[in-house]
């Protein structure tokens, strides 16, 4: 089986006046169709970039980035639209809803871009938001949920055109313990329906919720195993060292 | 995506900011309705001078002799003759000798009643009735009678409608009044048609030194021999004269082409000096949406993460431009039938004149077209910037 995402030395490089800030530094890593990964790391260890980077919304410096087997650094700005229409469901800290749109219009903007008809969209949108059970909240307007709720739309907008990998950066930054376990309840419930999951997280709590964890520190991949093993979730200078290996 | 989507969505953005999106129609309105009303003007303006013409009569010719570079001379007599020569298009003829002498009734005097020295062809020409008394005849002409025929507007002001057998002084000279013409044009005034007196033209000549006869106002058997008349009184003046400087013939026609050619200009100046606004308007519309560009770059981010090509985002500005401006453009074109109805009262009362300002059909066309132009060309720029943004650094903006 193909990997789903596939890291090949992949760098990402800044040059800051004098200084080249290296954002991600020869990653390598490979997930597989269907598995729940966490990719943790402390502030500006080089989450987002990576994030970014799987996402399609940005290209490597140095490297190569397959997705399902395709070079993503080959493609053109309108077709790296097209696979983050299809093959990309993102969930951000912020929720990121369009705040003139209501939640059942929100959710319904990817199907749009992929070119959806009316009753189409209409259709999935309604089956998403009743996966996150906001079936009453339809024509509410952003600002007028609560911040889970909204993270929720956010969710159902992201899984609506049933993409193959969901991307979530820092899901419930902005949630409290109870509504975060229900988001990351509902990232389960995707994964067990067959999306790949990809959660970014500085909190090791939250990560614990994935099979695997990616952690990254200054850019580099410095552990990547199974979750539940004692290194996944222990900093330390020791583990670090030997928590190289891939 | 669907132009129709796209549309919504901009409606959607425009009303959410309604106050902002009316500052930016502002400068379309404003050049969209003076674009209007100019050029209802100019046809309101075109068909009053038609109207005008046509009470004139439209077949008629004027023919003015000043005798330059030529020795010789024609007499009314000639002209009576070349008019007869020709009867086959050439009807009627009648000398026209302006009197510039003054005019008093009793003490006062009028000063914007016109005076003019005919023969008696000249009402019938003129399609003049007579409402009182009786036109000058013939007779008047050869004996060079004292006698005159005063508009409806001197008999009504001066005289009570009854103004026949009263006398009047013409450049110091007692006239009798000896008939009144009907009233020709609706609300009577100084100055207006009906403001005239008619009198002999051999008394006009003579005896108010009006100086040698040299304008004749020939009627045309029919309008259709504009030309053909025309030719013959030329053949005929030549023949004479042997110089074309001599005399000059005009036809009302001509002259109406004249006025209208020469209205249209300053239309086409006044249509171009309005149209700097639709520039102004453009250029604001312009920097709203630059503005709107920058305040939406989260939302271009995010659009753009949920799959949206640049083209797309694209098309959703410009649109959005288009409408703005296409509204404007509604409303101004709104805004100018309205001031033309009004423009219309306002120079009726004012001036006196029933002219009708009314933009044409063809002019909401191409002032609709106009806007949404302006719209999708301004609208460009901002619609280009907006789907350039890289995702990220959408994403990332607060
Ligand atoms: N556009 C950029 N220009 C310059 N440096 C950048 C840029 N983007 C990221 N970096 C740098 O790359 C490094 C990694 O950034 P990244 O955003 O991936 O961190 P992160 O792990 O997501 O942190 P956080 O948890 O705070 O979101 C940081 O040192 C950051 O300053
Ligand atoms: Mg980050």
């Amino acid at each position: 089986m193909t990997s789903i995402i596939s890291f090949h030395s992949v760098s990402k490089h800044y040059q800051m006046g004098d200084t080249l800030v290296k954002a991600a530094d020869d990653i390598s890593m490979e997930i597989q169709p269907g598995e729940f990964v966490a990719i943790v790391g402390r502030s500006g260890s080089g989450k987002s970039t990576c994030m970014n980077i799987i996402g399609c919304l940005d290209v490597p410096t140095i490297g190569e980035y397959l997705l399902n087997g395709e070079n993503v650094g080959t493609l053109n700005k309108n077709q790296l639209a097209e696979i983050r229409n299809r093959m990309l469901g993102f969930i951000f800290q912020q929720y990121n809803l369009l705040p003139k749109l209501t939640v059942l219009e929100n959710v319904e903007v990817p199907l749009m871009y992929a070119g959806l008809s009316k009753a189409e969209r209409r259709q999935k949108a309604m089956e998403a938001l009743e996966m996150v059970e906001l079936s009453d909240k339809l024509i509410n307007m952003p600002n007028q949920l609560s911040g889970g709720q909204q993270q929720r739309v956010s969710i159902a907008r992201a899984l609506a055109g049933n993409p193959a990998i969901i991307l979530a950066d820092e899901p419930t930054g902005a949630l409290d313990s109870k509504t975060s376990r229900d988001v990351l309840g509902l990232l389960q419930e995707l994964q067990k329906s067959g999306h790949t999951v990809v959660l970014i997280t500085h909190d090791n709590s939250i990560a614990v919720t994935a099979e695997r964890i990616i952690r990254l520190e200054d850019g580099c991949v410095v552990y990547d195993g199974l979750s539940d093993a004692p290194e996944a979730v222990v900093i330390s200078q020791s583990i670090m060292e030997g928590g190289t290996q891939s | 995506m669907k132009i129709g989507e796209s549309i919504h969505q901009a409606l959607k953005n425009i009303v959410s900011s309604k106050m902002r999106a009316f500052l930016t129609m502002l400068g379309i309105i404003i050049g969209i309705a003076a674009v209007m009303v100019i050029v209802g003007f100019g046809n309101g303006m075109e068909n009053y001078m038609k109207d005008q013409f046509e009470s004139m009569g439209t077949n008629t010719l004027t023919v003015t002799i000043n005798g330059r570079g030529s020795s010789r001379s024609v007499s009314e007599d000639d002209m009576y003759q070349i008019v007869e020569d020709n009867s086959e298009y050439l009807d009627k003829i009648s000398p026209t000798v302006s009197v510039s002498s003054t005019v008093k009734i009793d003490t006062e005097t009028l000063d914007s009643t016109s005076v003019t020295g005919v023969n008696e062809e000249y009402f019938s020409i003129k399609d003049y009735g007579i409402s009182d008394g009786r036109a000058l005849q013939y007779l008047d002409m050869v004996n060079r009678q004292r006698v005159c025929v005063v508009g409806a507007y001197i008999a009504q002001e001066y005289y009570a409608d009854d103004a026949v057998g009263q006398k009047i002084r013409i450049g110091g000279n007692k006239f009798t009044i000896i008939g009144v013409l009907n009233q020709q044009v609706d609300e009577m005034e100084e100055g207006s048609t009906d403001d005239m007196i008619l009198l002999p033209y051999t008394t006009a000549a003579r005896v108010l030194s009006a100086g040698t006869i040299s304008n004749y106002t020939i009627m045309l058997t029919s309008e259709d021999f504009e030309t053909d008349g025309k030719a013959a009184i030329e053949d005929a003046l030549y023949s004479i004269f042997e110089s074309e400087d001599a005399y000059r013939i005009t036809s009302m026609s001509e002259m109406l082409e004249m006025m209208t050619s020469m209205t249209n200009i300053i239309i086409a100046i006044m249509t171009a000096i309005a149209g700097i606004s639709l520039l102004v308007g453009g250029i604001g519309i312009m920097n709203i949406m630059l503005v709107s560009v920058t305040e939406r770059t989260r939302e271009i981010g995010i659009r753009k993460a949920l799959g949206a090509k640049e083209r797309f985002i694209m098309t959703q500005f410009v649109i959005e431009s288009a409408v703005i401006s296409a509204m404007g453009g509604l409303i101004g074109i709104a805004a100018g039938y309205g001031i033309s109805a009004i423009a219309t009262q306002v120079v009726g009362a004012v001036l006196d004149v029933s002219m009708t300002i009314v933009p044409s059909a063809a002019s909401v066309v191409i002032a609709f077209g106009i806007s949404v132009a302006i719209g999708i060309l301004f609208g460009y720029l901002p619609a280009k910037k907006a789907s350039r943004l890289n995702p990220i650094d959408a994403l990332r903006y607060e």
